[in-house]
């Protein structure tokens, strides 16, 4: 519509021109002018015709094929991924289970294992003890019969190097206290 | 180039109907529009045909054309109108391809633009009138007429609305008509102008060669612009038929 204007001014003079022979549109002496619209509506009629009976409905029917088509195809992937759900769904279910399981057995034998060795840690305390305690008995009777031996010696010890030291014999009596109260002051009585 | 002389500029010769298909459509005046048309018709029917022969589930270039145009065509319909469109689709579709290519081959060289016909255009422009009334008529009976009657209007002014409302409606006739005549003339008008321009310059020795090379320029926008201009048009004329149509269906 812009156009129109621009065009008009821009070529007044051959409007004007126009003017003088008048334009071959509104022509309308012509016969041409109106059998031009009789044939157009003629043809335009046709063209409907066809269109809309044959051309067009072809077109849709394609169209609604492919739609019905996608949407079927659509369908089958929808089921498709609902069955595929349900086989992930099924498949961590199971290996929770067998995840479940696993750690109860290995609950299982390590409560087993660790009873198992309790008792025979406590087998072997039992032992220990006891090989300690002959132990500690063969230490003390061992220092007892040193204890025993040491009187002895100190005895024999005191009573040579009295003999030598003064020639003569000590007096058994007074050796044998003296010989007892020195250990006794040293704990060993 | 006209006879009276090579100084003036004849750009309305074009527009001269002829007969065309030698004796015989002389003997039925039919003319070198008609021809057009009938090309135009042949085109239209040709891209849903061919387009449409392999049915493909993956559309080739030409069966994807075909079916781009009858989506765009029915979306139109259906929008603009409402559900009730796809009634009319194949009337818009119709009505769409025919000036289409009746705008496009036109602007190819010794073609005859049948749009640039007033009576052409002011017919077709009659044939929506005429269905959009009687649409409206048979969807609504006499109610039809309240449609020229506006709400909330003074009652005084009601009769002054109601002779508004009657023009502005009759005058769609010629709006939608001289709109197409008037773009498809003057594109072709100025068209010519410069075409002779190139020539009448290009003849006027080494001082024209610039201006003629100009004219030149200006004829190759000018043929871009006319396939712009004849796309548009083709298309508004569809959307007012929709609109028109909608007012039928809906009464505003």
């Amino acid at each position: 519509m812009r156009l129109l204007p621009a065009a008009l001014l821009l070529f007044l003079p051959v409007v004007a021109h126009a003017a003088e022979g008048g334009m071959p549109q509104l022509d309308f002496a012509n016969p041409l002018t109106t059998s031009q619209v009789v044939w157009g509506a003629i043809i335009f009629v046709v063209l409907y015709i066809l269109a809309s009976r044959f051309a067009l409905p072809k077109v849709g029917e394609v169209l609604e094929e492919r739609a019905s088509r996608i949407a079927q195809d659509l369908e089958t992937a929808q089921a498709a991924k609902a069955k595929s759900d349900a086989a992930v769904l099924e498949m961590t279910e199971a290996t929770a289970k067998a995840r479940a399981d696993a750690q109860a057995t290995i609950n299982a034998e390590l409560e087993k294992a660790k009873a198992k060795a309790a008792e025979q840690a406590a087998v072997l305390n039992e032992k220990l003890e006891r090989q300690l305690a002959e132990s500690e008995a063969q230490i003390v009777a061992a220092r007892t019969a040193a204890m025993g031996a040491l009187r002895q010696v100190a005895t024999d010890t005191a009573q040579t190097v009295v003999a030598r030291l003064t020639g003569t014999a000590p007096d058994q009596a007074r050796l044998n206290a003296a010989i007892g109260g020195a250990l006794a002051s040293r704990g060993l009585g | 180039m006209a006879a009276e002389g090579s100084s003036s500029i004849d750009a309305l010769s074009q527009f001269k109907l002829s007969t065309a298909l030698g004796p015989i459509g002389a003997s039925v005046n039919f003319t070198q529009s008609n021809l057009m048309m009938v090309i135009a018709g042949l085109l239209t029917l040709a891209l849903l045909w061919v387009g449409m022969r392999p049915r493909a589930m993956v559309p080739g270039r030409l069966q994807a054309a075909a079916e781009m145009a009858y989506e765009t065509i029915l979306s139109m319909c259906t929008e603009t109108i409402g559900p009730e469109g796809r009634k009319f689709f194949p009337f818009v579709f119709t009505l769409f391809f025919f000036i289409l290519f009746g705008n496009l081959m036109g602007v190819f060289p010794y073609a005859f633009t049948f749009t640039s016909h007033i009576a052409v255009t002011l017919a077709l422009s009659l044939l929506v009138f005429v269905l959009v009334t009687v649409v409206a008529l048979k969807e609504h009976g006499l109610h039809f007429f309240s449609y020229f009657v506006p709400a909330g209007v003074p009652k005084v002014l009601t009769p002054l609305m109601v002779l508004i409302e009657v023009i502005s409606y009759l005058s769609r006739i010629i709006s939608l008509s001289v709109r197409l005549f008037a773009n498809m003339m003057a594109g072709h008008v100025m068209l010519e102008v410069f075409g002779a321009f190139i020539v009448m310059l290009g003849a006027a020795g080494l001082i024209g060669w610039i201006p003629a090379g100009l004219s030149l320029a200006v004829n190759t926008a000018l043929i871009g612009f006319e396939l712009l201009v004849a796309t548009l048009q083709a298309y508004v004329f569809a959307v007012l038929t929709c609109i028109y149509l909608h007012d039928a269906v809906h009464l505003h």
